[in-house]
């Protein structure tokens, strides 16, 4: 045993008995939580037009990932680390099962029909890769030997690939990245990291010339020069970039974005939020949004610190990786200075399954961050 | 075996991932402070940049919807065109107190409370200083209030718009179907594009059936509006592309004709071109008007389509399936004689009864009571003075296998293909059909029912419209046909490779046989050849509306007139050179002959006549 553990178990010796532990309630970040949903739910009204319906399905959404959230939470990290694998294989399988026969839209098969639900396999791998590959590395020695790394490897490409295939390069993005992140916390040896790096950059002009579609390389080249195409691709970033740069320090006032209002800006509800957010708060708003989002990661990886088991420690760190991830990627595109993607931001943009895949993800760190303390 | 530098203590293990998990939050830190660098590089340094371009930046791009296609009738009349209707719209941006700007309004002019409600629904899911329809269709009067109050009216607005119009009305209700409101059903299925700045869709009929070729293309417009958001200039315009014209093979006079033959009656009459299979008349009575659908139907006048006994929203000719009784006697006929069943020197005697062995009660002619038919009923008698006996006998010996196999090439028991929506089936029942519906098997008496189209057999008014036109073209199998050409474009009726194998010399037996149904002095349809100059082929039915027990005598007067027996008649004419097949039923008419005969007599002669002045004209 540990000797930070037997200190602590020393000074709680009849074991916690409060309501939030009891119920495997994490209390610091379920407010986080709750007041992102806050923030969410505020620029969305804003965002759609004043829209309560909108409104009301997000809170719907919400409410359901809240209690996906907390069924989560009741099962021991134990239970997840052995699921894994099973988890992982139904994910690949349902992936592969959307090729043939997903359904979807706007040129792209995301779903599968179950006949009284649909169902997007590629929000499962979110989750269901950093636990397999926590689980699969947690096992062997630290720092991981080539072989398992190559392994551990091989198993977050694979839905990548398939992923990405869909096409989906914003979920393909997060999912390679918790994969990465969990080997790299692992104790990926330097020389492979540099490897990594290495054969990452000889990877750009196969992905160029072999992997990428047209429209993809168009939206690279948008961001390198987004007034070459000021009606197609271009026309996004523009219309985003007036819109938050119009903010200024305190913004427009809610509702009051004329931007966003006037209906200039696309996918105001969904991906590009944060540009009504930034017009309408201005950079005051931003920077508070980014400062809850940057606590509640904060908070996730003290929970990774303290976890009891490698396994935990792992994936805990990698959920939370993995959701700075989602914030960088979003903000980035829209402001500009990354590709557009389609990835939403977290608990803002309007949309079910990402909402309630995030949740789950919650669900897991408040049962490592509530795990029983072993003697 | 531990490979190089490798280690299994938790100690190095946690200090391990904690180095690990401090380089990750410090990425997140570094990248955290580039997104920061990023947000205050617009907002801040580049603001009066921005803020100036977001000022300038006015240019709205909305949606024109398309003028969706007219349908004429085959003589170029408009049968549903496109008038414009002024619709008072509210844009809340522009009003200072909607709740006043209501009250208002509803002293000015007649605003329902399921206007105001519906108009509140759509406020809630509306994109920002959109119009929001509160109330449709306003009068010239109150158009002409509206604008004289203008200036006290902030916000609100009269807009023109195109709404679907049916000049003819009632008279094609069923067949050409009506447009309405897009409901949230199927709101989820169309696409949104295609419908961006169009609230209607058809919802039955051939408006439904060809609603693809009927919306046409929207366009779009750039237009620049004022800091609050209101339209001022129009900068750039891409057209809308109005739909596909219909054109039918329908025929006002004929339609109109047929329609009103029924005189309030219930019942309904297809009436079909030989030669092309396209659709001259389709009538299904009572009927309604269509243009109360298009801008919504209040529900008074919903209950009272719906709840109406005569069931007027019900597409008889199409969805109403009955037993077509003795009309499929000359099917049956030319059946039997195609397979050497029966030749025409065959002969029975009928004295009212027909008993067929193992069964004890016995199956009797319509005329029992003065028995029979007599000595000496041929096929020809039989369909003349349609005599059940001898079809009795006739359908045994044949077999349901055959007959049935045959209704089908008729365009019995499937539904034909017409271009309509909706349109059922029928029966033309078999062993396979039995065991399947019913679980059991097929008893000889169930062909002895069949063979008077009786039993389980049902057949739509089309279908025996089309069996009709079977029939007059000697096995010609043309699926029936409405649209006769798209923006001009000709729609042939998809033709079956073969004709339906009947040598000609039973056709032409049965040709002369349905034609003394008419102008023979025994016919069963003789009451409508007086004055005739050319001749019809007919057969009459009737059907019973409710079962009447062997024992019992039908007897209308002690019958409610909607349990009296359904009067059916098929006919084509001329007889030499068929032109035109019909199939009708007037519900509880009681008597083919007498009730649903005469209307036929009337649509033919509206034909010949239009015939004649075809001649003359190219003469």
């Amino acid at each position: 045993m540990h000797r930070n553990d037997f200190v602590r178990q020393l000074n709680n010796p009849g074991g916690d008995r409060r309501p939030s532990r009891v119920l495997h309630i994490d209390i610091p970040l379920l407010l986080l939580l709750l007041a992102l949903c806050g923030i969410g739910l505020t620029v969305l009204y804003s965002a759609s037009g004043q829209s309560i319906f909108y409104v009301k399905r997000q809170a719907t959404f919400m409410l359901v990932g809240l209690v996906a959230m907390l069924v989560m939470a009741q099962f021991k990290p134990r239970f997840w680390e052995r699921g894994s694998m099973l988890i992982y294989i139904g994910g690949l399988l349902s992936l592969v099962a959307v090729l043939f026969f997903g359904v979807g839209a706007k040129g792209a098969q995301r779903w599968l029909d179950l006949g009284f639900t649909r169902f997007q396999p590629s929000e499962l791998m979110k989750i269901a890769v950093p636990m397999m590959v926590s689980a699969y590395l947690s096992k062997r020695y630290m720092p991981p030997a080539f072989k398992h790394v190559f392994v551990a490897t091989m198993a977050t490409l694979l839905p990548v690939f398939l992923v990405a295939k869909q096409p989906d390069l914003g979920t393909s993005l997060i999912i390679f990245s918790s994969g990465f992140f969990a080997i790299f916390l692992a104790g990926l040896r330097k020389r492979y990291l540099v490897a990594t790096v290495l054969l990452a950059l000889a990877a750009i002009p196969t992905l160029w010339f072999y992997v990428l579609l047209d429209y993809q390389k168009q939206r690279v080249l948008t961001l390198l020069n987004p007034g070459e195409d000021k009606l197609g691709a271009g026309w996004n970033i523009i219309q985003s970039t007036t819109a938050i740069g119009s903010g200024g320090w305190s913004g427009k006032g809610w509702t009051q974005g004329t931007q966003s209002q006037l209906n200039f800006l696309p996918e105001s509800h969904t991906d590009f939020i944060i540009a009504v957010l930034a017009e309408e708060f201005g950079l005051i708003g931003v920077l508070s949004l980014l400062l809850v989002y940057l606590l509640l990661i904060g908070r996730c990886m003290v929970i990774a610190l303290q976890a009891q088991t490698l396994f935990s420690r792992l994936v805990a760190g990698t959920l939370s990786l993995t959701f700075f991830v989602y914030i960088f990627v979003n903000m980035g595109m829209v402001s500009g200075i990354l590709p557009v993607v389609g990835a939403p931001l977290p608990f803002i943009s309007y949309g079910g399954s990402a909402i309630v895949t995030l949740f789950s993800g919650f669900g897991i760190l408040m049962a490592i961050s509530t795990e029983q303390k072993r003697i | 075996m531990m490979h190089d530098g490798a280690f299994s203590d938790p100690a190095r293990e946690r200090e391990l991932f904690a180095r690990r998990l401090f380089f990750g939050t410090l990425a997140t830190l570094i990248l955290s402070i580039v997104l920061s660098l990023r947000y205050f590089d617009l907002q801040i340094s580049r603001y009066e940049d921005f803020a100036t371009q977001s000022n300038n930046n006015r240019v709205l791009v909305r949606p024109l919807p398309p003028p969706r296609g007219l349908i004429y009738d085959r003589n170029g009349e408009l049968i549903a065109d496109n008038r414009p209707s002024y619709d008072l719209t509210i844009v809340p941006e522009h009003s200072d107190d909607i709740d006043q700007l209501l009250s208002e309004l509803g002293k000015l002019i007649a605003i329902s409370e399921r206007d105001i409600q519906r108009f509140r629904k759509k406020l809630s899911r509306r994109r920002p200083f959109e119009q929001t329809t509160l109330h449709v269709n306003l009068s010239e009067a109150e158009r002409a209030i509206l604008a004289v109050n203008g200036h006290r009216l902030g916000g609100a607005e009269t807009s023109a718009r195109l709404i679907r119009h049916y000049p003819h009305r009632d008279l094609y209700a069923h067949a050409i179907g009506y447009v309405g409101r897009i409901n949230e059903r199927e709101s989820q299925t169309i696409e949104s594009v295609k419908y961006s700045g169009t609230d209607s869709i058809g919802k039955v009929g051939l408006e439904k059936f060809y609603e693809t070729q009927l919306l046409g293309t929207v366009g779009s417009e750039q237009v620049e509006t004022n800091a609050r958001g209101r339209a001022m200039r129009i900068l750039e315009q891409t057209a809308a592309l109005a739909g596909d014209n219909l054109t039918l093979y329908l025929d006002s006079d004929l339609q109109r004709t047929a329609f009103d033959a029924f005189n309030g009656e219930r019942g309904a009459l297809v009436a079909i071109e030989v030669e092309t299979g396209g659709i001259l008349a389709m009538v299904s009575t009572p009927s309604y008007d269509p243009n109360l659908f298009v801008t919504g139907i209040s529900q008074k006048n919903y209950d009272s389509l719906l709840y109406s006994n005569d069931r007027p929203l019900f597409d008889r000719s199409i969805r109403g399936q009955y037993p077509p009784g003795s009309t499929i006697k000359p099917m049956f006929g030319l059946i039997a004689l195609q397979h050497n069943i029966v030749t025409p020197s065959y002969q029975i005697n009928d004295n009212g009864y027909f008993y067929f062995k193992g069964i004890e009660r016995p199956w009797r002619d319509h005329n029992f009571a003065r028995g029979g038919h007599g000595d000496g009923v041929n096929l020809s008698k039989a369909i003349i003075e349609s005599c059940n006996i001898y079809f009795y006998g006739l359908g045994v010996k044949t077999g349901i296998d055959l007959l049935s196999e045959y209704g089908s090439q008729f365009g019995l028991g499937a539904r034909t293909g017409i271009d309509m929506p909706g349109e059922r089936p029928g029966i033309m029942p078999n062993r396979a059909w039995k065991k399947g519906a019913h679980g059991q098997s097929w008893f000889n008496g169930d062909t002895i029912n069949t063979s008077i189209g009786q039993g389980f057999m049902l057949t739509t008014p089309l279908q025996l419209a089309v069996m009709s036109a079977r029939i007059a073209s000697r096995g010609d199998v043309r699926t029936p046909r409405l649209v006769k050409s798209i923006n001009g474009i000709d729609q042939p009726a998809p033709q079956a490779a073969a004709n339906i194998d009947i040598s000609a010399k039973h056709w032409d037996y049965m040709h002369r046989a349905m034609q003394d149904v008419v102008h023979s002095s025994r016919g069963t349809a003789r009451s409508i050849n007086k004055g005739l100059n050319y001749k019809i082929a007919g057969k009459t039915g009737t059907a019973q509306a409710i079962s009447i027990d062997a024992e019992e005598k039908y007897d209308s007067s002690k019958l409610n007139k909607n349990q009296w027996d359904h009067a059916l008649f098929v006919a084509f004419a001329p007889v030499k050179n068929p032109k035109i097949a019909i199939g009708l039923i007037v519900e509880n008419g009681e008597h083919g002959g007498s009730s649903a005969a005469p209307i036929a007599r009337a649509v033919f002669d509206a034909y010949m006549e239009s015939q004649e002045s075809v001649t003359l004209v190219t003469k």
